[in-house]
């Protein structure tokens, strides 16, 4: 791929972008996300920890807006806290799942046969693992903590990440330009660093994307089960435990964290899917 | 056929092998033993003791050790001896709470198809009709939501605010004593918000590929022509279009398996459905590794299922798929 039509790619996929509503939506919502947690400690109106027993599961007020927790917390305020909570995990659980994802698949792709029959396989086998019950079965044993929900969710999410990297590889590996640079000695590690890979990022770019939300919504769902990110560290899966203990008595307490997690990870997949369809307007519409 | 059929059970084989050693790996390498739980806050527990427990469950053995030990007794289809306190055989403990959790996977999966398909081939055919701008931000959010919050919300929806339904458990505390019929509608009405919720999740999914496999059929020369020769629309659509965007979803069937069985460890534990989801939840907190390596087992083996069962009524609707595999 030469200078000019790189140029003319990203010219045309910024175009495409700017164009497309529901994109720019979920931009919006990501970028306000990343403001919002990093602005945390000036824009939460109370302090996350801060117990008060005088105001215990007070509703929605003037003082409390979204109103307070079962120890007299604010809810608000511990919902800013959580969404940094939310995009670390994102973010990191996103992170180890593309580098395993990236290399596995790469591998594969460039070098066929042996290996990739091996790598195939292993995908195979993680792929027949209800991923929920293998991440279960692995928190019980360590101890809870965000670092170790990070982990396992990547390890437990880049198979998907692999199979378009592979398939990427099989196509590019054919191609002129890379017969090319193997035809001028290039090695192989060469070849796959240089050549093929920045040509394979599209559709990992995003898969990541796609991949950060469901990481949002996988932390959550281990947070509710009590099994992720533990209290007093406010997290908006721990926040709904609180919401289902107090169901029949504080409402808000189960709406708005849970709301916070929706937008969210619907402002991800809406940019996810941005950038996709801006990438290659053929893919638009299909799954 | 046979042929096809055998060659995939025998490729099934490897796959459980290296389902086996994979799950064994995990459980067994990770840091912490089941026997802390027991001994850990127990002050008398002395060094000895926790040695002779350890012996007991062969946990003192090298890995491989321990792993082949496990193994022979599945070639028997014995799955060991739980590690709780009841000391039941894993297998009787799991048996009596498949049926609860499969039947409402299954109730699930019907819903999803009755509901995605119709919706799917609307939206297709309306394309961006107000219908199908409707189902696309429906879908968006589906895909969006995370399922134990809008089980938060219909409970308090529709268990408190409303009072229409109960919010745990599948069966009501007086449900001996109501005749037949009753208690039959008392079992409906528990399993109502379960299975919706379990459906959710693949509704928006399945809706969505439903959706761009007919549109990509619609586009086909054979429809043209089913319109050329003056068939009316219905026709063209239900009996010519409909069959053809109907094949690759079968092989959503099988692939849809795993997502089921993980999911119903949390709407099991929300409802407090005492099924195989809500077993693997409190087994993996009290690190009962023989429970845990069981319902490992049999989730990969349902999946593996599942995904056999999609390859043959594939192969079966689609005579090229047998030729070429």
């Amino acid at each position: 791929m030469g200078k000019g039509t790189g140029q003319g790619l990203w010219t045309d996929f910024r175009r495409r972008f700017s164009r497309n509503r529901l994109a720019l939506a979920g931009s919006v919502v990501v970028l306000l996300l990343f403001l919002v947690s990093f602005l945390a400690p000036v824009i939460a109106p109370h302090d996350p920890g801060a117990i008060d027993l005088g105001k215990v599961l007070s509703p929605p007020s003037g003082d409390h807006l979204l109103g307070t927790d079962q120890l007299g917390r604010d809810v608000l305020s511990r919902m800013i806290w959580g969404s940094r909570i939310s995009l670390k995990v994102g973010f990191v659980a996103t992170g180890i799942a593309i580098v395993i994802g990236t290399l596995l698949g790469a591998l594969s792709g460039y070098y066929g046969g042996f290996v990739d029959g091996l790598i195939m396989r292993l995908v195979d086998v993680m792929l027949c693992f209800p991923t929920f019950f293998l991440i279960l079965a692995v928190i019980a044993f360590l101890e809870p903590s965000i670092w170790n929900i990070m982990a396992i969710i990547g390890l437990t999410g880049w198979m998907g990440i692999t199979r378009l990297v592979r398939a990427d590889f099989i196509t590019l590996r054919e191609r002129e330009f890379v017969q090319a640079a193997r035809v001028i000695g290039a090695g192989d590690l060469r070849i796959i660093l240089v050549h093929m890979l920045p040509n394979a990022m599209a559709s990992v770019l995003v898969a990541a994307t796609l991949g950060i939300a469901g990481a949002i919504l996988t932390e959550s769902a281990l947070s509710f089960l009590g099994i992720g990110v533990q209290p007093p560290t406010p997290s908006w899966g721990n926040m709904l435990t609180a919401g289902k203990d107090n169901i029949d008595i504080a409402w808000w307490l189960s709406v708005f964290p849970g709301l916070a997690i929706l937008v969210t990870v619907l402002g991800f997949n809406l940019l996810g899917e941005g950038i996709r369809d801006s990438l290659d307007p053929r893919l638009r519409g299909r799954d | 056929m046979s042929r096809y059929i055998a060659r995939r059970l025998l490729i099934m084989i490897p796959l459980l092998f290296g389902i086996t050693l994979l799950s064994f790996a995990v459980i067994h390498l990770a840091p912490g033993s089941p026997t802390d739980l027991q001994t850990d806050l127990n002050p008398k527990a002395s060094i000895e003791a926790k040695e002779r427990l350890r012996a007991l469950y062969d946990l003192d053995k090298p890995f491989h050790v321990q792993y082949f030990l496990w193994l022979k007794k599945i070639l028997v289809l014995d799955l060991g001896t739980s590690f709780s306190p009841d000391r039941r055989p894993v297998s009787g403990k799991i048996l009596e709470r498949l049926p609860v959790t499969i039947s409402i996977n299954l109730l699930s999966m019907v819903l999803i198809f009755a509901a995605a398909i119709p919706i799917g081939v609307l939206s297709a055919v309306r394309q961006n009709s107000l219908f199908d701008k409707i189902t696309g931000v429906f879908v968006f959010i589906g895909f969006a939501m995370p399922t134990f919050w809008l089980a938060l919300l219909l409970m308090i929806l529709f268990g408190i605010h409303l009072g229409w339904l109960p919010i745990s458990g599948i069966r009501s505390i007086n449900h001996e004593y109501l005749p037949l019929v009753d208690s039959w509608i008392d079992l409906a009405k528990h399993l109502i918000l379960p299975v919706l919720l379990s459906a959710f999740g693949g509704l928006a999914g399945l809706s969505r590929y439903m959706r761009s496999n007919m549109l990509e059929v619609i586009r086909q020369d054979y429809i043209t022509t089913a319109r050329a020769k003056g068939l009316s629309e219905t026709t063209v659509i239900c009996r010519h279009a409909l069959r053809n965007a109907l094949l690759p979803v079968i092989t959503i069937l099988g692939l849809s398996v795993p997502g089921l069985i993980g999911g119903s460890v949390i709407f099991e534990t929300i409802f407090a459905i005492p099924g195989m989801g809500q077993l693997f939840y409190m087994s993996a907190m009290a690190r009962d590794y023989p429970v845990i390596m069981g319902i490992l087992l049999i989730g990969a083996v349902l999946t593996l299922l599942g995904n056999l069962l999609a390859d043959i009524s594939y192969a079966l609707a689609d005579p090229r798929i047998r030729v070429s595999r």
